[in-house]
């Protein structure tokens, strides 16, 4: 018998006969009733407090406050995807501005060394946010591939204020993720971080030292 | 501490380990304020939190799962080669570990890089691959520096608090290169440039699983730093490995023991990513790895199931908690334990993995204060189950655990067996307690290990038998009546 | 772990379980207990027959032992009495393990119904019996150590300290770390002696550091480790059982 047949045996044997299987009750995870005010400041509030950085912008002109973050960091070479609206209109705004794009819909193996040492900064849209957690939640695509937002020292993502839910488990559930996961599904809340030494907190330890979030809003946020 | 020379501790010498722990001052502080600063910060995360009906959420979650676990793990099984995931499954730790290298082999790795596993740490699989030509190098900051200087993990979350800022800038020192230093941010960005060039040339990734999704074949880790989603997307070749136990029902189960895990076992709300892997990269995608790979582990795991009561012992998340709330553990540190899970949780699973031979102290390695079971998460009875080890360790359980019975001494048996007859013996029991009080003077003023630190009780001239006796003639004399209560006396 | 108990009124008659260690090291804690609950007016009630609860040898491991001493407990309390345990530990033990020590034999429906009349004596004094306390004592600070079974296993942290917040002229001060074990732990004292005195240490140092001269405990086990090491050192910090402490102070 092989190691898979012995253990599902020994499993099914179980000398002190069947287990009966509980109902769970998931309201203590749901049910928040949290109103769109309530989740912006909650998920600001703990995005921030672990060293996420938060920019509103107006839907209508978020790209010029793209520019000015690129600006302000001195990001000369951001990657990013094509397709996506959002990359899309980044890439239009940053026409002829001083800003290398790169693409990020190229196969790993052609760009590996340029995107672990050359680039500044990675672009990427979100799919929402968890308001429970401060978590931006992103599934990335050959558009947008998964180490966009790991690799390069900065990552900005992009967030409309509408798209922010209760918890991780309405997220789930609203969204049917039982029924078709992609290859990889993110939470991301705040920069890549350590304490394993003394407990001392430090940023960028394997993946972005800096995560800014740009807020959209449909309306002037005030 | 020095930070050469391979320190190898075994739970056969918990006594000795714990002596030399004792006599440690900066292992005694370092312990001491780290168990400190993450019991607050749990205490404070969990403030605005139904916290009892979330753990029993996570443990209703956790029983339901083993309820289930033979079909869980064949939904699990397919789902995942569904996806495109190849599953394996392994006896023990040695099979498993053959598997692994069996895969690396077939890709001729040469180097490895790993993500934060503890499946990893007890089956000893960096030492396994190292033998056959493959170097393993582990990518948490934790594991990196507990690796650089030759030790294993002291603690299952945060593997490296046992060393302070000074004994980790020694350490990066002497085997990086690195400048001596109290920044840690420069150590953190020293070992972030270090590791990354290692992440670009590693053939193989290895990480460990938190929560396997038997419903969408997903395979979920959680994490701070980054490392295992690079272990898990830059090389090529992506192998899981982890303990059959470690499977949930649904996509929905998550989320609360996600919660759980968090806040149980660092205070945080959440942690900066939580991966949810479900199948290589696909036709059109530009990176991850192009092949999965799964493997699932017995080492013992299937015998706890077979004992209702041991089987709440596999309803542990990892969280660690038991530890840092641990006074034992608190003073001794992780490495006493000689195992690789240290602490509580350790010496309840220990003991299945390596026989009550072998960790015949652990279990007894507890003031059975109840501090493991009040902060569990998923509600493992764990004093409760040091008794039951302590039962079968001297051959009164069931049978149930390799090396029942071990501890069982002739001696120890016939002081008990005198406790017994005493203690249902009352006549006899009221006069020997009498005769303490009698012979006061007689009693030993060193009682062994006793009074080496602590004054010795002295037995009372008078019983609280006999008190009462006299108590009540006086009150019968004062004309109240107390009518007897007792049938039998 | 901490039972939402419905407690009953106060009743004329109840049990005593005075425990081994009471009757062998600390007995006029357990007459202070008795006397406490005669004050109110209630006739108490001494089982000459009992002996030990069986804990150490549960705790120890030594099933069939436990099950015979806890055994030969089950028959002394025939009346439906609350039983009053002038311990944590023990009460727990009595409380919480005997159901599970006797399950499946042929005393478990007695065991049962024993464990739902079992009370920890503060615990008793402050819900049952609603004490009112009338403190005659000097003006005095304290602290206070609750064991990890009364805390833990019996659910209340909290019944001796609000005991002492109704005595006029004491001051609780809370030592730092209040709720950690002292180190105890019945045979693992013998068994793991280093850890337990480097607990204990740690737990006299808390209390001296609050500056308390007088700490008190609702459990002699604790009693006799923390009061063992502070006599040990010749520090001048007196423990005592707070059956003893209120009696003391309100007689």
């Amino acid at each position: 018998m092989s190691a898979r047949d012995n253990i599902l045996e020994r499993l099914r044997q179980r000398a002190d006969g069947p287990l009966t299987a509980p109902q769970s009750d998931f309201s203590v995870v749901t049910g928040r009733g949290w109103s769109q005010a309530d989740r912006l400041e909650r998920f600001e509030r703990l995005i921030t407090s672990v060293h996420g950085e938060v920019v509103h912008v107006a839907q209508a002109n978020w790209t010029a406050e793209l520019v000015e973050l690129l600006h302000a960091k001195g990001i000369r070479r951001l990657a990013l995807g094509r397709e996506h609206p959002v990359a899309a209109e980044a890439r239009a705004a940053l026409d002829g501005k001083d800003v290398a794009l790169l693409d990020a819909d190229r196969d790993i193996e052609t760009w590996q060394h340029e995107q672990f040492h050359e680039t500044d900064a990675g672009l990427t849209s979100t799919r929402g946010a968890i308001a429970e957690t401060g978590s931006l939640w992103l599934w990335p695509t050959p558009d947008e591939p998964r180490l966009l937002s790991l690799v390069p020292p900065i990552h900005i993502a992009v967030l409309d204020a509408n798209s922010i839910e209760d918890t991780f488990f309405d997220v789930i559930e609203t969204h049917g993720w039982a029924g078709g996961m992609p290859t990889n599904a993110l939470l991301i809340s705040g920069p890549s971080k350590t304490a394993d030494i003394e407990q001392t907190l430090a940023y960028g330890v394997h993946g972005p030292r800096e995560l800014v979030v740009l807020v959209r809003h449909a309306k002037e946020h005030s | 501490m020095s930070a050469s020379g391979v320190q190898t501790y075994t739970p056969r010498e918990f006594h000795r380990q714990a002596h030399d722990a004792l006599g440690n001052p900066q292992i005694r502080a370092n312990f001491r304020r780290a168990m400190d600063g993450l019991m607050a910060k749990r205490r404070d995360v969990f403030s605005d939190w139904d916290l009892e009906t979330l753990r029993e959420l996570g443990a209703n979650i956790r029983l339901r799962a083993l309820a289930k676990l033979p079909d869980l793990l064949e939904q699990l099984e397919a789902n995942c080669q569904a996806n495109g995931i190849q599953v394996h499954w392994a006896e023990n730790g040695d099979e498993a570990c053959r598997v692994i290298r069996e895969i690396c082999e077939r890709h001729e790795a040469k180097a490895v890089i790993k993500g934060k596993s503890m499946v990893s740490e007890e089956m000893h699989l960096n030492a396994h691959l190292e033998e056959a030509g493959i170097e393993a190098l582990e990518s948490d900051l934790g594991e990196y520096l507990v690796q650089l200087n030759e030790q294993t993990p002291s603690h299952i979350i945060m593997p490296a608090i046992h060393l302070n800022t000074d004994e980790i800038s020694d350490i990066m020192h002497e085997k990086t290169g690195t400048e001596r230093t109290r920044d840690v941010d420069y150590m953190t960005a020293a070992a972030r440039a270090q590791l990354r060039e290692r992440f670009m040339a590693a053939d193989v990734g290895i990480s460990g699983v938190n929560f396997a999704v038997a419903e969408t074949g997903t395979l979920c880790l959680v994490e701070n730093e980054g490392n295992g989603r690079m272990t898990t997307a830059v090389p090529p070749v992506h192998i899981a490995v982890t303990g059959i136990e470690k499977v949930v029902e649904h996509l929905r189960d998550v989320p609360p023991l996600y919660a759980l895990l968090t806040r149980s076992a660092t205070g945080q709300h959440v942690t900066t990513y939580f991966n949810m892997i479900s199948s290589p990269r696909k036709e059109g995608e530009h990176d991850g790895p192009s092949e999965v790979h799964l493997v699932l582990v017995d080492s013992g795991r299937s015998n706890i199931y077979q004992d209702d009561e041991l089987l709440d012992t596999l309803r542990c998340i990892r969280c660690g908690a038991c530890m840092n709330h641990c006074p034992v553990y608190t003073r001794v540190g992780g490495h006493t334990y000689g195992t690789t899970y240290p602490g509580p949780i350790g010496s309840i699973l220990m003991p299945h993995m390596m026989g009550l031979e072998e960790t015949r102290d652990l279990p007894s390695a507890s003031s059975l204060c109840g501090a493991c079971g009040e902060v569990c998460p998923v509600k493992i009875p764990i004093p409760d189950l040091l008794v039951r080890l302590r039962r079968e360790a001297v051959g009164e359980g069931r049978g149930n655990v390799p090396g029942a019975g071990v501890k069982r001494t002739k001696k120890e048996v016939a002081a008990w067996k005198t406790y017994q007859w005493l203690a249902t013996h009352p006549a006899a029991w009221r006069s020997g307690t009498a005769i303490a009080g009698k012979l006061q003077a007689l009693v030993p003023s060193k009682l062994g290990p006793w009074t080496e630190h602590r004054t010795a009780p002295r037995p009372a001239k008078v019983s609280l038998h006999a008190l009462v006796k006299q108590h009540k003639a006086k009150r019968h004399q004062a004309g109240k009546s107390d009518d007897d209560g007792e049938k039998r006396s | 772990m901490t039972p939402v108990k419905l407690y009953p009124p106060k009743p004329e008659k109840v049990y005593f379980f005075g425990t081994c260690l009471i009757d062998l090291f600390y007995p006029e804690a357990g007459m202070d207990g008795i006397r406490l609950l005669e004050r109110e007016g209630i006739e108490v009630h001494y089982p000459q027959a009992q002996t030990c609860c069986g804990q150490p040898a549960y705790t120890s491991g030594y099933q069939q032992e436990a099950r015979a001493v806890a055994a030969a407990q089950l028959d002394l309390f025939p009346e439906p009495w609350p039983i009053i345990v002038p311990s944590g530990s023990c009460g727990g033990m009595m409380r919480t393990h005997y159901p599970q020590l006797f399950a499946g034999t042929g005393h478990e429906a007695r065991a049962n119904e024993v464990a739902g009349r079992i009370y920890e004596l503060t615990e008793f004094l402050l819900h049952v019996c609603q004490l009112r306390l009338e403190d005659r004592g000097q003006p005095e600070k304290v602290a206070m150590h609750t064991s990890c079974s009364a805390r833990r296993e019996m659910g209340l942290g909290e019944t001796g300290p609000t005991l002492l917040a109704r005595m006029g002229q004491v001051e609780l001060v809370e030592q730092a770390r209040a709720t950690e074990c002292c180190g105890f732990g019945g045979t693992f004292a013998v068994r793991h002696p280093e850890v337990s005195a480097a607990m204990v240490e740690d737990k006299t140092q808390a209390i001296e550091a609050t500056g308390v001269k007088r700490f008190v405990t609702s459990d002699c086990g604790c009693l006799m480790n923390i009061g063992g090491r502070f006599e040990h050192q010749g520090k001048a910090v007196a423990g005592e059982h707070i059956a003893s402490y209120l009696w003391r102070r309100t007689s």
